[in-house]
């Protein structure tokens, strides 16, 4: 550490001390030093007369921010804590970096020359003298230039006489405080700034000091210290004021450290983390926008519409349901009610209605059972049907060439008669499980995605396998037995099955249509259609809720082939007729037996088997 | 989830589907208020609600100044009166455990169970089948302690441990932020802690003793027994249990709403270890991508779909999610 200079005298002090208070205003840059520390401090050592007095003579700023009446203060101590380099650096007047939010006015006089200043700015400014003194002094010992303590006090207090002793004559005028926490009364103060001399420092007082100045220090890793941490601590807990403070201080402890490393600097950057979450948030204020949410004019044309727009009252049903206890909360139906108005506006679509909710492992389902208007599917149906043809195509090639191979070994292997069971053709859309269409999207605002018909032998294997869902439709279903099919399918294939054992109505709801000439036509396979019975007048809960009969599955029930109607695979194609006529014949009894045969529309529940 | 949030909380949770009419949310809010005075409990939590034939349970605990101490059930056919459940012990565990099928909604069923067993009269020693008669009561008691041992969650930091031992809920319990929300470590077990002590020194050093002490849900096997969801975007964690279906934890970041409720029929998707499982992969312990592959696809798929349906036996899968 450099050699203390002399302090030199009153004009020279001046510039030095504003260059010193540049290395004052950058150490202190570094350290904030809060204020409710200080006053208990202040009142606690009153007797620190001396201090008092050097800020009193150096002091001439009234700044209302410590901070920087701090770095004011510390130029003299600084002075004598100085290395040569430093000084060096410091050439020059630094006018520019004392105005940092000062009052333009600084000087660095000795206070005593003005025996005219009024009691109450003298006791206001030496309290906050006594303050920063207390701080000053320990800034300067922190500082890198550490020296024995006890010598850098002496230095100061050899300064300070001589200070002293040198007081110059220059005027100060007035200074503003702002800052009315430092108005002190004179009263609180029990003694007169005038007539003091400055003693040593007692040695409780220095204890105090090197405490203070211990906790003071700031570690290598970072650049809190202790002291700071404690008064951040206290603060906060002044300032929420929680109960019991003392039960939850280590949590606080924790958050006042994380706060500091943290802070919330950045005003025009958006979190990252919270990206997903406002991109959510735009796409369903989207949906609100595009609803055209009741405005005043449109009102008149929506209630023209009202017939005939085929969107559900989802908010009805949902109420219903919720008598029950069932189903999702208010405002998640009313996004789904605007995803579904979002849906009929996309897709011609000539009823609609919210199937419900698949729950899947990373995202969840939300499900519409719609039916197009006439004529308008079949585009997209046709697109579908080829890729799925050319693949069975490609598979059936695969094998073929499989066969192929075996027989080229020079042991020649019996060629394998094992042939796939012919497929069963899926049904037509609109009839049987292809009744309804079906539209997924993981959340409301989501783009709707249609899935695809659902062939029967993927409603076979999806009776064999049970498997979570994703919530992504393109995953693949591994399973023993392979499912035929992605997520898609199995969603699907799951939807259809439901639907055709779950969905119920009261008996009498609904009824045939009148012409009864159909059931003799096929076979026996019941009627596929049914409308709404306008006389229906309602069945008491009460037996309702008693008896199993009076609830009627209103969708055709799924054959274990996978369909509602039944189809003999063997008519199907000429070549296998050629084929294999005698195999043919064996199994015909085998599949005539098995004709399949499920219950026709509108049975009561009470047939069901395993209720 | 706490009786003091209950209808945000039911909000949260009404993603699974399953929720309460309006007037039980009522009755409970009454109810539950009355509970706490009546049986002086620090915190009353309503559990969920048990869906059996006839009628439905409603369960609620009581919970004492430390978290952790052993809870009091107490269950209600209508949300209004209450009976007190006795605590659950391991013979009932035992009794119970061959009870299956969905609960009858009468707390004095009594399900009959046969069992054979060895009599000895004199010196002859023969089989008698003996019928065993299991309350209903027993059985609800022995199945909530179940799940709550199983699948009771609390996130990371909701509890604190004090120096004296008792567990206290954290006041200045912020939330998890959005990263951590979305790893299963920050959810704890909301029961006395069994893997910890199993854990390495160097994991143990990372801790902090005042906030880890419950095992975490990360460990749990089976294995990705935990599905994690976000719901309106991002603004909401949803943990179901795919282990015992119907559970289900939510929290909102950063806020400090969380809590478990669980509805459904009771079923364990059933557990079986130990199965022949046909490798499709080598795989090279620490690493989780240096693998070869089988490489004839038709194989492959077999082999994989057997695998998974192997474990799927253990986990247990319910094919279209819970409708």
């Amino acid at each position: 550490m450099g050699d203390p200079p002399p302090p030199s005298e009153p004009p020279a002090q001046q510039p030095s001390s504003r260059r010193s208070s540049q290395v004052s205003e950058r150490r202190s840059r570094e350290h904030v030093q809060p204020l409710p520390a200080d006053p208990h401090e202040v009142q606690e050592t009153p007797r620190d007369s001396q201090i008092l007095w050097s800020n009193q003579e150096i002091l001439g700023s009234q700044t209302s921010l410590r901070g920087r009446s701090q770095r004011v203060s510390l130029t003299q101590y600084e002075n004598s804590g100085m290395s040569q380099d430093e000084e060096a650096r410091l050439g020059g007047v630094e006018y520019p970096s004392l105005n940092m939010g000062f009052p333009s006015e600084f000087q660095p006089q000795p206070y005593l020359d003005e025996g005219g200043i009024q009691a109450t700015r003298n006791a206001s400014l030496m309290l906050q003298q006594i303050q920063q003194g207390q701080g000053n002094l320990f800034q300067q010992l922190e500082s890198a230039y550490q020296e024995p303590r006890l010598g850098l006090l002496g230095q100061f207090n050899m300064y300070q006489r001589e200070d002293l002793q040198f007081g110059a004559g220059a005027q100060h005028g007035p200074y503003i405080r702002d800052d009315p926490a430092l108005q002190f009364s004179p009263s609180e103060l029990g003694f007169m700034p005038f007539n003091m001399e400055l003693p040593e420092p007692e040695p409780r007082e220095l204890a105090v000091q090197n405490a203070k100045a211990y906790l003071l220090q700031t570690s290598v890793n970072c650049d809190l210290s202790l002291y700071e941490h404690l008064v951040n601590l206290l603060t906060k807990i002044l300032n929420q004021r929680p109960e019991d403070p003392l039960s939850i201080l280590e949590s606080l402890n924790r958050t006042t450290q994380w706060e500091w490393f943290h802070p919330k600097l950045d005003t025009l950057r958006h979190e990252p983390e919270m990206q997903p979450t406002y991109e959510m948030a735009e796409r369903q204020k989207a949906l609100f926008t595009r609803s055209g949410l009741g405005g005043g004019e449109g009102e008149q044309d929506m209630e023209e519409e009202v017939s005939e727009t085929p969107v559900p009252n989802v908010m009805e049903t949902a109420f219903y349901f919720e008598q029950a206890g069932v189903g999702l909360s208010s405002d998640e139906s009313f996004r789904i009610f605007l995803a579904l108005k979002q849906l009929v506006e996309q897709q011609p679509i000539h009823t609609c209605r919210f199937w419900g909710k698949i729950l899947g492992l990373s995202s969840s389902y939300l499900v519409a059972e719609v039916e197009f208007r006439e004529g308008e599917e079949e585009a997209e149906e046709e697109e579908a049907e080829e890729t799925t043809e050319s693949g069975e195509a490609v598979e059936a090639h695969g094998e073929e060439e499989g066969e192929e191979d075996e027989e080229k070994v020079p042991d020649v292997i019996p060629k394998p008669t094992w042939k796939p069971p012919p497929a069963i053709p899926r049904e037509e859309s609109r009839s049987g499980t292809n009744k309804f269409l079906y539209f997924v999207c993981n959340e409301p605002g989501q783009p709707w995605t249609r899935l695809p018909h659902v062939t029967p032998t993927q409603i076979v294997h999806a009776r064999k396998i049970k498997k979570f869902l994703t919530g992504r439709l393109d995953a693949p279903v591994t399973s023993y037995p392979p499912f035929p099919g992605n997520e898609a399918n199995y969603l699907r294939a799951q939807i259809a099955r439901i639907s055709a054992a779950t969905h119920i109505s009261p008996l009498g709801f609904y009824q045939f249509g009148e012409e009864e000439g159909d059931e003799e036509e096929e076979g026996g396979a019941g009627r596929d259609s049914y409308e709404q019975n306008p006389e229906f007048e309602g069945v008491p809960v009460l037996e309702l809720v008693d008896s199993m009969a009076n609830w009627v599955h209103h969708r055709q029930h799924i054959l274990p082939q996978g369909r509602c109607t039944w189809v003999n695979p063997l008519q199907k194609t000429e070549e296998e007729e050629e084929l294999g006529e005698e195999e043919e014949k064996a199994d015909e009894g085998v599949e005539e037996v098995e004709q399949e045969v499920g219950p026709p529309l509108l049975t009561p529940l009470s047939e069901d088997a395993a209720s | 989830m706490d009786a003091e949030s209950l209808l945000l909380s039911l909000e949260l949770a009404s993603g699974s589907g399953q929720g309460l009419s309006p007037d039980r949310r009522a009755s409970l809010l009454t109810s539950l208020m009355l509970v706490k005075r009546d049986y002086r409990y620090n915190r009353v939590l309503f559990w969920g609600r048990i869906l059996g034939l006839v009628a439905d349970y409603y369960i609620a605990q009581g919970l004492s100044e430390d978290q952790l101490a052993p809870r009091k059930t107490l269950y209600s056919l209508n949300c209004m009166e209450w009976s007190l459940l006795p605590p659950a012990t391991e013979e009932m565990a035992m009794q119970t455990s061959v009870v299956k099928g969905r609960f009858m909604g009468d707390p004095s069923h009594e399900y009959e169970h046969t069992q054979l067993q060895k009599v000895h009269e004199g010196e002859k020693v023969f089989e008698e089948e003996v019928v065993v008669q299991i309350k209903e009561e027993t059985r609800l008691v022995s199945i909530i302690d179940q799940i709550d041992k199983a699948v009771a969650v609390i996130p990371r930091g909701a509890l604190f441990k004090t120096p004296f031992g008792p567990i206290h809920v954290n006041r200045t319990f912020e939330g998890l932020s959005l990263s951590e929300a979305k790893k299963l470590s920050s959810y704890f077990h909301f029961r006395e802690p069994v893997e910890l002590k199993n854990k390495t020194l160097l994991e143990k050093a990372d801790l902090d003793p005042s906030l880890d002490f419950l095992d975490s849900l990360e460990h749990d096997i089976p294995k990705g027994s935990w599905s994690i969801q976000m719901e309106r975007g991002n603004a909401l964690v949803v943990l179901r249990s795919l282990l015992w279906p119907g559970l289900t934890f939510y929290h909102a970041p950063r806020t400090k709403n969380c809590g478990y409720i669980y509805v459904g029929t009771v079923n364990l998707v059933c557990s079986v270890l130990l199965l022949p499982l046909i490798s499709t992969s080598i795989w090279y312990p620490g690493s989780e991508e240096r693998t070869t592959e089988l490489e004839d696809p038709a194989l492959k798929q077999v082999a994989e779909g057997w695998n998974v349906l192997m474990r799927e036996m253990m986990v247990g899968g319910n094919g279209s999610g819970r409708r």
